[in-house]
C-alpha cells in the first residue's frame, strides 16, 4: 500500500473559474452581487424593486436560478434589462461555471451591476464562490427572528442582510431588533436593511448603499 | 443537499492524483472538514458511496478529520474555541477575531493498494 499526499481544497475548481469570472467582471466594470435566501424570501421582488429604484442611474443585467422553470427571467424580462435564466433540473445551488455559461449570454451587453439571484436555499450556496464582489443575504420576517443564528454560515459570509417583508411585522411575533442583533452575533461587520417590496419602505436606503457600492 | 456535488469534486481530486496506469483499489480518502462548514458528515459518506459504486474508489473509506471553530484574538492573541454567533475574544471582549480553524475543506491524502 502507499500514501499519496494531496492537500488540495475540495472547492479548488470551482474556486479558480469562480476567480476568473471575477476577472472578467472586473476588466469589464461590473460589480456583481449574489442574491443568497430560502425560497420565498422575496428575492425576485427585491430584485425587480431594485431594477426599478436604479434603472436610471444605471446598466443592469439579472442571472437568475431555479431549479425549474423560466417565471422569473420572464417576470424580470418585462423590466427591459438583460436576463439569463439558469434551470440547475435539482441542482441546490449555482456554481461558478453555471455563471459562466450563463454570463456568456450577454457578454456584449453594457452592464454595470449584475445581479446574481441564486437558488432558494440558505444552506447549500454559502459555499460556492461564483466571482462576485458580494453575497447579500436576504430573509423574510416570516422567517422567524432567531433563524441566522440557525443559518449561520451565510450570514457569515455575507457583506449585507436584507430583512424583506417588513410590511408584515404587524401580524407576526418576529422582532425586527432580535433579528438583526442575531445576524451581527453573527458577523459584527453585516450591513443591515430592512425593506418592503410591497410597500417600498427601506428601498431608498437599500439601493443607494448599492449603487455607492457600484462606484466605489 | 450539495454533499453530492461535494463527493464528486473530492471524487475528482483524488482520480487527478492516482498514479499513471493505476488499476487497483484506493483503500481510503482522508479529508479535514471544518465544522463551520454546511457539510453534514454522514450525507458526505452517503454521497460518496453511491458516487463510487463499481469504480476504483469503491468500498474507499472516508475519513473525515472534522476540525473545531476556533479563533484568535486581534489585539491579545488568545486563541479559543467558539460556536456561531459567538464571534468575540474571552479573554478580553474584543469581537476583533480571525477564524483559525474550522472552514477547512480539503483532500489530505490517499492510500491505495499497489
Amino acid at each position: 500500500m502507499s500514501l499519496i499526499t494531496i492537500e488540495k481544497k475540495v472547492l479548488e475548481a470551482n474556486n479558480s473559474i469562480a476567480d476568473e469570472n471575477r476577472s472578467k467582471f472586473k476588466e469589464k466594470g461590473i460589480f456583481s452581487i449574489n442574491l443568497i435566501s430560502s425560497p420565498g424570501s422575496g428575492k425576485t421582488s427585491l430584485v425587480e424593486q431594485t431594477i426599478i429604484h436604479l434603472k436610471d442611474k444605471m446598466k443592469i443585467a439579472v442571472i437568475t436560478g431555479d431549479i425549474q422553470t423560466n417565471l422569473d427571467a420572464e417576470r424580470i424580462d418585462k423590466f427591459g434589462v438583460p436576463v439569463v435564466q439558469i434551470i440547475t433540473n435539482g441542482g441546490c445551488h449555482l456554481d461558478a461555471s453555471l455563471v459562466r455559461n450563463a454570463y456568456k449570454e450577454i457578454e456584449n451587453e453594457d452592464i454595470e451591476l449584475l445581479i446574481i439571484e441564486n437558488v432558494g436555499n440558505l444552506v447549500c450556496p454559502s459555499e460556492y464562490d461564483l466571482g462576485e464582489n458580494h453575497k447579500i443575504c436576504v430573509m423574510s420576517v416570516t422567517e422567524g427572528d432567531d433563524k441566522p443564528l440557525k443559518y449561520p454560515l451565510i450570514f457569515h459570509h455575507s457583506e449585507a442582510f436584507v430583512i424583506n417583508k417588513i410590511d408584515l411585522i404587524p401580524y407576526l411575533k418576529c422582532s425586527l431588533d432580535e433579528m438583526r442583533n442575531n445576524a451581527v452575533k453573527v458577523n459584527p461587520k453585516l450591513k443591515v436593511f430592512s425593506t418592503s417590496c410591497y410597500s417600498c419602505e427601506g428601498m431608498d436606503e437599500w439601493t443607494k448603499w448599492l449603487f455607492h457600492q457600484c462606484r466605489m | 443537499m450539495h454533499e453530492v456535488s461535494i463527493a464528486s469534486e473530492i471524487i475528482e481530486i483524488v482520480r487527478q492524483n492516482l498514479p499513471d496506469g493505476f488499476d487497483n483499489k484506493v483503500k481510503s480518502v482522508k479529508l479535514d472538514l471544518g465544522e463551520f462548514t454546511n457539510i453534514v458528515p454522514e450525507a458526505l459518506k452517503f454521497g460518496f458511496e453511491v458516487l463510487t459504486e463499481g469504480t476504483e474508489l469503491d468500498g474507499a473509506q472516508l475519513i473525515m478529520n472534522i476540525l473545531p471553530l476556533k479563533i484568535e484574538c486581534q489585539i491579545c492573541e488568545n486563541v479559543s474555541l467558539t460556536e456561531p454567533g459567538y464571534f468575540f475574544c474571552v479573554k478580553c471582549g474584543t469581537d476583533k477575531v480571525n477564524i483559525i480553524s474550522g472552514k477547512e475543506m480539503k483532500v489530505v491524502e490517499i492510500e491505495i493498494y499497489d
